[in-house]
C-alpha cells in the first residue's frame, strides 16, 4: 500500500481547509473549512490504522466524525445568533472583543 | 427509611450497658412520630392552599396520628420498663443480665462517615423521651385545633399551620435524638420555627424585631452549645463519639476528666440559659409574646423553652459531675435557676399585658426546673416540666380566648369584669392559675413540692436525703411560690373581676369563644387538675403504695448505666404544709389587696380602678409598703439611677475627668506627637522613597507591556486562527528538527 498518496491527499485537504479558515469572510464557509481540516486528519488516521493493521485508527476517525457533528451544531448555532444580531455573517465585522 | 440496627463493637460497649435494640414495635419505630408532622409540613406548603380547610386538616391529622403513635409508645414503655430483661450474648450462650430493669431502646442508622468517624442518626427511647413525645404531641394537637379558630381570618393561615407542623416535627425529633449532633439539629430547627412564628405578623415592626431578638439571643447561647458539644465529643470515653448513651456511660464510669466536664457543663449551661429563658438571657422570652397566642402557648410555654431543661436531663451526668451537684450546698446551675425564678416572678407583677405576665411566669417556672436539676432533683424537674406544660398552655390559651373577645392584651385598659361575659374561659383560667400557684391538690402543688423537698434544705424538720443541703435554694423556691400565687391573683383580678374597662369604639360586648377554643381549654384544665397524681410522693398514706411515684418509676433511668447515682429526697409533710401556707399567704395578700380594697374603693368612687390611688393605703402599713414597691418597680430603677448613675455623675465623674485631663491625656499626647514625628520621617523615607517607587514602577511596566500586547488582541477570530496555525507550524518545524537530527 502506498501511504504517501493518502498523506499527500490529506495534506492538500488540510491546506485548503486552513486557507478557508483564515481567508474566507463567510462564517458558514469557515465552518466548512474546519470540516475539511478534520477530514484531513481522519484520512491520516484511517491510513495509518490500515498500515499498522490496528483498528484503533478507524475507531478514532469515527470519534472525530461524531465530535465534528456536535461541533458543527454549536458552530451553526453561533453563526445563526451572529446573523440575528448583526444581519450579516461576515466574521471580519465581529470584533467586539478587540482589546 | 431503611433501619439498620446500630452495630456496637463489643469493645466499645461497657459490659453494664443498659441499651437494647429490639423491643416493642412502637418503641423501635418511634421515629414515625416526628416523621408524620414533617411530611405534613411539606404537604401543607405544596398543596395546603388548594385544600378545603387550607391545610389545617393535614396538620391536625398528622399531629393526631403522632399523638396516637406516641401514646402507644407510652403504653409499650410502661410494659417494657417493668418486664423487659436485657440478655447478653456470650460465648456460653444467651443469659439475662441480672439486676437491670431500666433498659433504653436505641435504634440508629449510619448517616455519613468521614475521617474514620461515624455520624449516626437514630432514636433513643426511654421514659424521658416517651413522656416528651406524648406531652408535645398532645399540646401541639390542642394548639392546632385552637388555632383553626384563633387565626381563622389570617392571610397567612396555611403558612401558619405549615410552620406549626414543622415546629412539632422538630421538637419531637429533638427529644428522640440519640446523639448530641442530632440534638443540635433539632435545637436549631425549633429555633428557626420560633423565629418564623414570632414574626408571623411581620408587617408590624415590633413583631419582626421580637423575632430577631429571640433568634439572636439564642445564637449567643448556641455558641456555648457548640463548644460544649465539641468538648464532649473529644472528652468522653476515649473520645470521638456523639452518642448520648456512650458519653453518659463514660462519665458515670468516671472515665472523663473533671476539667473537661466543667467546661462542657458551663458551655451547655449558656445554651440552656438562652433557650430556656434563664436570667440575663431571658429577655427574648417576654418579647416573643409578639407572636400569635397559640404559638406562645405551644412554643414559648409548653415545649420549645423546655428544650434546655430537657437537654440537661438527657445529659445529666455531664452536669451532675461537672457542677459537682452531689454533697454540695451551692452550684452554678441551681443558683441561676433560683435567681431566675425569683426575678421572673417579681417582673410578672409590673406587667399590664396579660401575656407578658404569663411570659415572666414561664421564665420563673423554668427557673424552678433548672434549680431542681441543679440540686439533683431530676425527677422533680422533669415532673414539673410535665405538669407545667399543661397548666401553662391552659393559661396561655385562656389569655388568647380573652384577647380574642376584647381584641387586646392590655389588662388595665381593655379588660376587667370578663367573668360575666366569658364564664367558661374564667373557670379554666382559675384552674390553671391555682395549678400554677401550687395549691393542693392541683398539678403544680405536687411538682413544686417535690422540687422544694429535693433541695434537701429542710433538714431541721425531717425529710432530707437530697443530694446536698441547698437551703438558700429552698428559701428562694418558697419565696417564688408566694410570688407566683400573688401575681396570678393580680392577673385574675385585673382580667376577670372589677368592671369592664374595654369596649372603646366597639359596638358589641365581649362574648364567649367558640368550641374549638373552649374544648382545648377544658382538656388542658382537666390535665392541670389530675396531672399531679402521676407522681404522688412515697409515704402518701391516702392511697395504696403502688400508686405513688409512678412518674418517677417509669421516667427516671435509675440503675441504668447512663444515669448518675443521685440520691432521692424523702418528702416531708411539714415542708408541704409550710410551702402551701407560704403560697396561700401570697395569694391571700394579693386577694386582700385587689379583691377587697381596690374593689371597694372602685365601688365608692364609681371609677374602674386597677390599683389603689396613692395615699389611700397609708392606713395599712403592709399594703402601703407593698403598693409603693409595686409602683416603684421594686426600686430597681431607683437603685440604678440614684446609686449607680448619680455616683457616676458626681464625684466619680469629676475625679475621672481630672485623671483623664492630666494623666491620661498627657500620656496620650506625648505618644501621639512621637508617633506623628516618626510617621512623618517614615513617610518621606520609606513610603515615598522605596515603596511608592516600587509600586509606581511595577504599574508602569505592566502598562507598557499591556499596550504592546493589545495589538494582538484584535477581536477578529481569523487573526487568532492565523496565529494558532502559525504557532502550530513552528512547533511542527521544531519537532521535525528535533527528531530529524
Amino acid at each position: 500500500m502506498l501511504l504517501n498518496q493518502f498523506l499527500l491527499l490529506s495534506a492538500v485537504l488540510f491546506c485548503i481547509g486552513v486557507y478557508g479558515v483564515l481567508a474566507r469572510k463567510n462564517g458558514v464557509l469557515v465552518l466548512m473549512s474546519i470540516e475539511l481540516i478534520l477530514n484531513a486528519v481522519n484520512i491520516n488516521l484511517v491510513a495509518f490504522g490500515a498500515l499498522t493493521a490496528d483498528v484503533g485508527g478507524e475507531v478514532f476517525a469515527l470519534f472525530t466524525i461524531a465530535v465534528a457533528a456536535a461541533e458543527v451544531g454549536i458552530g451553526l448555532a453561533i453563526v445563526l445568533l451572529i446573523y440575528r444580531n448583526r444581519r450579516s455573517i461576515d466574521l471580519s465585522e465581529a470584533d467586539l472583543l478587540k482589546g | 427509611m431503611p433501619t439498620v440496627f446500630a452495630t456496637l463493637a463489643p469493645s466499645s460497649v461497657p459490659t453494664s450497658s443498659t441499651v437494647t435494640q429490639s423491643a416493642n414495635w412502637f418503641l423501635e419505630n418511634a421515629w414515625l412520630v416526628p416523621l408524620l408532622p414533617a411530611l405534613s409540613f411539606v404537604c401543607i406548603l405544596f398543596f395546603g392552599k388548594r385544600l378545603r380547610y387550607k391545610g389545617a386538616e393535614l396538620g391536625i391529622a398528622a399531629v393526631a396520628l403522632s399523638l396516637i403513635l406516641a401514646a402507644c409508645a407510652g403504653v409499650a414503655w410502661l410494659d417494657h420498663r417493668d418486664n423487659f430483661v436485657l440478655h447478653n450474648t456470650t460465648d456460653a450462650g444467651v443469659e439475662a443480665v441480672a439486676g437491670e430493669s431500666y433498659v433504653a431502646v436505641q435504634n440508629s442508622t449510619q448517616w455519613l462517615q468521614s475521617g474514620g468517624i461515624e455520624f449516626s442518626a437514630g432514636i433513643l427511647v426511654d421514659g424521658l423521651s416517651v413522656m416528651m413525645l406524648v406531652m408535645v404531641s398532645l399540646v401541639s394537637l390542642l394548639v392546632h385545633v385552637y388555632s383553626t379558630d384563633y387565626v381563622s381570618d389570617d392571610k397567612r393561615y396555611t403558612h401558619f399551620f405549615a410552620f406549626l407542623s414543622l415546629f412539632t416535627a422538630a421538637m419531637l425529633f429533638f427529644v428522640l435524638s440519640d446523639n448530641i449532633l442530632q440534638m443540635i439539629v433539632g435545637w436549631e430547627l425549633v429555633g428557626v420555627c420560633s423565629f418564623v412564628l414570632i414574626g408571623h405578623w411581620w408587617e408590624q415592626k415590633p413583631n419582626s424585631d421580637a423575632a430577631l431578638k429571640a433568634f439572636l439571643t439564642n445564637r449567643v447561647g448556641d455558641v456555648g452549645l457548640l463548644i460544649g458539644v465539641i468538648t464532649l465529643f473529644f472528652a468522653a470515653g476515649g473520645g470521638k463519639t456523639f452518642d448520648t448513651i456512650k458519653i453518659n456511660e463514660a462519665i458515670v464510669q468516671g472515665g472523663v476528666s473533671h476539667s473537661a466536664l466543667v467546661v462542657a457543663s458551663l458551655c451547655l449551661m449558656a445554651a440552656v440559659m438562652s433557650k430556656s429563658g434563664q436570667f440575663i438571657l431571658h429577655t427574648w422570652l417576654p418579647d416573643a409574646m409578639a407572636g400569635p397566642t397559640p404559638v406562645s402557648a405551644l412554643i414559648h410555654a409548653a415545649t420549645m423553652v423546655v428544650a434546655g431543661v430537657f437537654m440537661i436531663a438527657r445529659l445529666y451526668p455531664v452536669f451532675f459531675e461537672g457542677m459537682q451537684i452531689g454533697g454540695s450546698s451551692i452550684n452554678v446551675m441551681a443558683t441561676i435557676g433560683a435567681v431566675t425564678l425569683v426575678f421572673g416572678g417579681l417582673l410578672a407583677f409590673v406587667q399590664n399585658d396579660i401575656k407578658k405576665v404569663l411570659a415572666y411566669s414561664t421564665v420563673s417556672q423554668l427557673g424552678y426546673m433548672v434549680m431542681a436539676l441543679g440540686v439533683g432533683a431530676w425527677t422533680a424537674a422533669v415532673f414539673h416540666l410535665f405538669t407545667h406544660a399543661f397548666f401553662k398552655a391552659n393559661l396561655f390559651l385562656g389569655s388568647g380566648s380573652v384577647a380574642h373577645a376584647v381584641h387586646s392584651f392590655d389588662m388595665k385598659k381593655d379588660m376587667g369584669g370578663l367573668r360575666k361575659f366569658m364564664p367558661k374561659t374564667y373557670v379554666t383560667f382559675i384552674i390553671g392559675s391555682l395549678a400554677l400557684a401550687g395549691l393542693f391538690p392541683l398539678a403544680g402543688f405536687w411538682s413544686k413540692d417535690e422540687i422544694l423537698a429535693g433541695t434537701g434544705g429542710w433538714g431541721l424538720f425531717g425529710g432530707t436525703g437530697g443530694n446536698g443541703t441547698y437551703t438558700f435554694h429552698l428559701l428562694m423556691g418558697m419565696f417564688g411560690a408566694a410570688l407566683t400565687a400573688a401575681y396570678m391573683t393580680r392577673c385574675v383580678y385585673l382580667t376577670f373581676h372589677g368592671t369592664y374597662r374595654g369596649g372603646h369604639g366597639q359596638h358589641h360586648e365581649p362574648h364567649e369563644s367558640g368550641p374549638r377554643i373552649l374544648v382545648p381549654l377544658y382538656i388542658l384544665s382537666g390535665l392541670a387538675i389530675v396531672a399531679g397524681l402521676a407522681n404522688l410522693p412515697p409515704g402518701f398514706q391516702l392511697v395504696n403504695n403502688s400508686w405513688t411515684e409512678r412518674f418517677g418509676h417509669f421516667i427516671e433511668p435509675v440503675g441504668s448505666s447512663y444515669f448518675p447515682k443521685i440520691a432521692h429526697a424523702t418528702p416531708s409533710w411539714s415542708l408541704a404544709v409550710v410551702a402551701s401556707v407560704v403560697a396561700l399567704f401570697g395569694a391571700v395578700a394579693a386577694f386582700y389587696y385587689y379583691f377587697v380594697k381596690v374593689d371597694r374603693l372602685a365601688k365608692t368612687t364609681q371609677q374602674s380602678l386597677t390599683e389603689l390611688p396613692e395615699g389611700l393605703t397609708e392606713s395599712n402599713a403592709l399594703a402601703g409598703a407593698g403598693h409603693k414597691t409595686l409602683v416603684n418597680k421594686y426600686y430597681l430603677d431607683h437603685i440604678y439611677e440614684r446609686g449607680i448613675v448619680a455616683a457616676t455623675k458626681g464625684p466619680l465623674a469629676r475625679a475621672a475627668y481630672w485623671v483623664n485631663q492630666h494623666m491620661i491625656d498627657n500620656a496620650v499626647n506625648t505618644t501621639g506627637e512621637t508617633a506623628v514625628k516618626m510617621g512623618r520621617s517614615m513617610y518621606d523615607l520609606v513610603d515615598q522613597g522605596v515603596i511608592d517607587a516600587f509600586v509606581d514602577g511595577s504599574g508602569r511596566v505592566s502598562d507598557a507591556t499591556g499596550e504592546e500586547l493589545r495589538q494582538i488582541n484584535s477581536g477578529k477570530v481569523q487573526n487568532y486562527a492565523a496565529i494558532l496555525f502559525a504557532m502550530a507550524a513552528v512547533l511542527a518545524g521544531a519537532f521535525i528538527i528535533i527528531f530529524a537530527f
